[in-house]
């Protein structure tokens, strides 16, 4: 996939003027964060199982090594395949490779981030592998030519008009738009590339060291079919997703449903191991599990290791107040949102995703939503130290800041100085207590007021209750 | 070549030497205790109230619930049910408490049985289950030579037969009692079910059906 992370401003500008875009945007703000509010208050338990989720992954983190070890020996066991990615190129021809070797013409895919993330459709449509996405939205998607703008929620930044132009233009049937129509003209049409397919790549929400199994999570049932019916069974997974046993997975399930969509649990939850079995009548005859690392493994040990223990439910993009405004595809590559802005710049480096750390206004919101409680602003605070310290933000910043570390750093200069500013704001603002228009702040006040300071600074009101012997 | 590079960068970030046996000893000890979690206290009741909770939840999953007094009631309940929806199909698993019915019913409804795998196309289908969870109202089922996973997928509508007996509390009781049955190869594929299909993904907006069944109807056999 394209990255365009260096264009998040224009992007996100341009995304707060479209029109459409802020309409389907509207209903992630009314959808996600209250269903999942209503879910975490039927669970009283909630709380305690968000701290076992970080222990029990941090406890996986150093480990790692060793249940990667232990899943990859039981998947043989269960007459499976492993196969190590170190990076997308080594993935994709990997994949291709198992496709050819039972000669595929198409591959239904389940929905996969690690495949977007791969660029994996490119790849095998580039090589004479037709993949059909299976998911409803990616499937709306594939159509279109368009990327996922959301992590489960693909189709989110669409509205019902553009599904149903999408649909009347690739179906050949009369044009509707009732979403039970058009998820029934999917339906139809996706039948028979399920039966077609040779080869059904999904992806795992979690890998059981104990068993040797992986774990899908849909609504649709589309992964189900997807890895079913076909010759060939591919999971494309990431190394951080191993757990140690059932009751490890059974944890983060719990968490997982309620923190992405509110759901009490997902429709579908299904384990595999291995192959078909025999005497079996359906199932895969061949089952291969590609654990993709792409930059994982450097994160371990790293100031950046609490980001593997995301389960990738969305709750951190789903409450983020500028993932709301500007949408996911603002952000430029495959993860949007906070955990996207930590994750992107060690996946696609700092030199070009240095912008994403800086989209946030830091107001906590992601980290206390988080299930695994992932310090995500912290973690974007590294992002901005590593980007100062290689020299990367605008001058503009780098000379801002260091201006005020100048000021900051002797404080004879900076009280006088402080004093100077707040008395000159407030004479600007006037009685309204208001700034409408600030030299070098048009960022903030061509949109809104500026709240004007009381008039003093913080030292000389300490000064003055000391004096008159008040309490602080 | 990859394989090595991966574990070595992880090595090497998890302060690993070459007396590795602490970290070894407790990945060990982790897989043999499979040890619970946190349990919610949810569903820590009374088998009867079990029972309640699992229907309860059942309903807000959206899925029908059929009471049924004895196994061999099912054939009668599968004629009604599809007859009520002008299906002449079933397509059936081939367990062995699935054989052994009566399925005359059917037959004076004129409703075709056949035990096979699913295709496309295909309108109703009847399994059996290996456990309910109350927790969140799901089914477990397990694959297996007499109970192909297609059957939960393909068809429009799934029957499925839920002894009540096999109600338990939460999913780590169904984890043990797999483990119970299998040992320690699980069974190629493990469905835990909770209502019918459904997508949002148009507008956030719940549409029932979307590639699974549009009906999920459970014949709770009270035994």
């Amino acid at each position: 996939m394209q990255i365009n992370t260096p264009f998040f401003k224009q992007r996100a500008h341009d995304a707060l003027a479209d029109e459409n875009l802020q309409k389907a945007l509207g209903n992630l703000k009314a959808g996600f964060p209250e269903k999942r509010a209503i879910a975490v208050d039927r669970m009283p338990e909630f709380e305690e199982l968000r701290n076992q989720g970080r222990d029990l992954k941090n406890h996986i983190l150093e480990h790692l090594d060793l249940y990667l070890e232990q899943f990859e020996s039981k998947v043989i066991e269960n007459g499976g395949q492993v196969h190590w990615a170190r990076t997308s190129e080594d993935a994709n021809r990997i994949i291709l490779d198992l496709c050819k070797q039972v000669d595929a013409k198409t591959v239904t895919k389940g929905k996969s981030m690690v495949t977007e993330e791969i660029g994996l459709n490119d790849f095998l449509e580039a090589n004479g592998v037709q993949p059909v996405e299976t998911d409803l939205g990616e499937y709306i998607l594939q159509l279109r030519g368009d990327h996922p703008s959301h992590i489960i929620a693909p189709a989110i930044h669409l509205n019902l008009e553009d599904v149903s132009e999408t649909f009347h233009k690739n179906h050949n049937r009369p044009k509707s738009d009732d979403p039970a129509v058009l998820m029934q003209e999917a339906r139809e049409v996706l039948r028979d590339k399920f039966v077609a397919a040779d080869v059904g790549i999904t992806g795992a929400n979690f890998c059981v060291a104990e068993t040797g199994s992986t774990i899908i999570v849909t609504n649709e049932g589309n992964g189900d079919l997807t890895q079913t019916l076909p010759k060939t069974h591919i999971v494309v997974t990431s190394i951080e997703k191993v757990v140690p046993t059932l009751e490890d997975m059974t944890l983060f399930l719990r968490l997982l449903a309620r923190s992405a969509t509110g759901q009490e649990f997902t429709v579908y939850n299904t384990l595999s191991t291995g192959s078909r079995r025999e005497g079996d009548q359906d199932g895969p005859e061949n089952f291969h599990v590609v654990l993709v690392d792409n930059g994982r493994s450097e994160m371990v040990g790293s100031e950046f290791q609490d980001m593997l223990r995301c389960i990738r439910c969305s709750a951190c993009m789903n409450h983020c107040p500028v993932y709301g405004a500007v949408g996911g595809h603002s952000y430029g590559w495959v993860y949007p949102g906070p955990m996207g802005s930590v994750l992107t710049p060690q996946m696609i480096g700092i030199e070009k995703g240095g912008m994403l750390p800086n989209a946030s206004t830091f107001c906590g919101k992601c980290e206390s939503v988080c299930p695994v409680k992932i310090p995500l602003p912290k973690l974007m605070r590294h992002w901005r130290e590593d980007e100062f310290q290689k020299h990367l933000q605008p001058k503009a910043a780098r000379y801002g800041l260091a201006g005020w570390a100048f000021l900051a750093k002797r404080p004879t200069l900076y009280k006088p100085y402080t004093r100077m500013a707040s008395w000159f704001m407030k004479r600007l603002a006037g009685k309204k207590g208001r700034i409408k228009k600030l030299p070098l702040a048009g960022g903030w006040t061509d949109w809104r007021d500026m709240p004007a300071p009381q008039g003093t600074t913080f030292m000389q009101s300490w000064k003055e209750q000391q004096k008159n012997g008040e309490q602080p | 070549m990859s394989r090595g590079e991966i574990l070595g960068n992880i090595r090497s970030g998890v302060n690993y030497n070459k007396d590795d046996s602490q970290r070894q000893q407790a990945v060990s000890n982790r897989l043999a205790a499979k040890a619970d979690n946190l349990i919610p206290g949810r569903a820590q009741l009374p088998f009867a109230e079990q029972v309640e909770l699992f229907k309860a939840m059942v309903h807000e999953a959206l899925a029908e619930l059929i009471e049924l007094d004895s196994l061999d009631q099912v054939p009668q309940a599968c004629a009604d049910w599809l007859s009520s929806q002008g299906i002449k199909q079933l397509i059936s698993a081939s367990d062995s408490e699935l054989t052994a019915l009566d399925w005359n019913p059917l037959e004076q409804q004129q409703i075709l049985r056949t035990e096979r795998v699913a295709q496309a196309g295909d309108i109703a289908s009847l399994t059996s289950s290996f456990a309910g969870i109350a927790e969140t109202g799901t089914l477990m089922l397990h694959s297996g030579p007499q109970s192909p996973t297609t059957l939960n997928f393909l068809p429009d509508n799934h029957m499925v037969i839920l002894r009540r007996s096999t109600i338990v509390g939460v999913y780590e009781e169904a984890w043990k009692k797999t483990r119970e049955k299998y040992g320690n190869t699980m069974p190629r594929t493990v469905n835990m079910i909770t209502g019918p299909s459904r997508s949002a993904d148009i507008e956030q907006k719940l549409q029932m059906g979307a590639h699974g069944p549009k009906n999920l109807i459970i014949l709770m056999i009270n035994d």
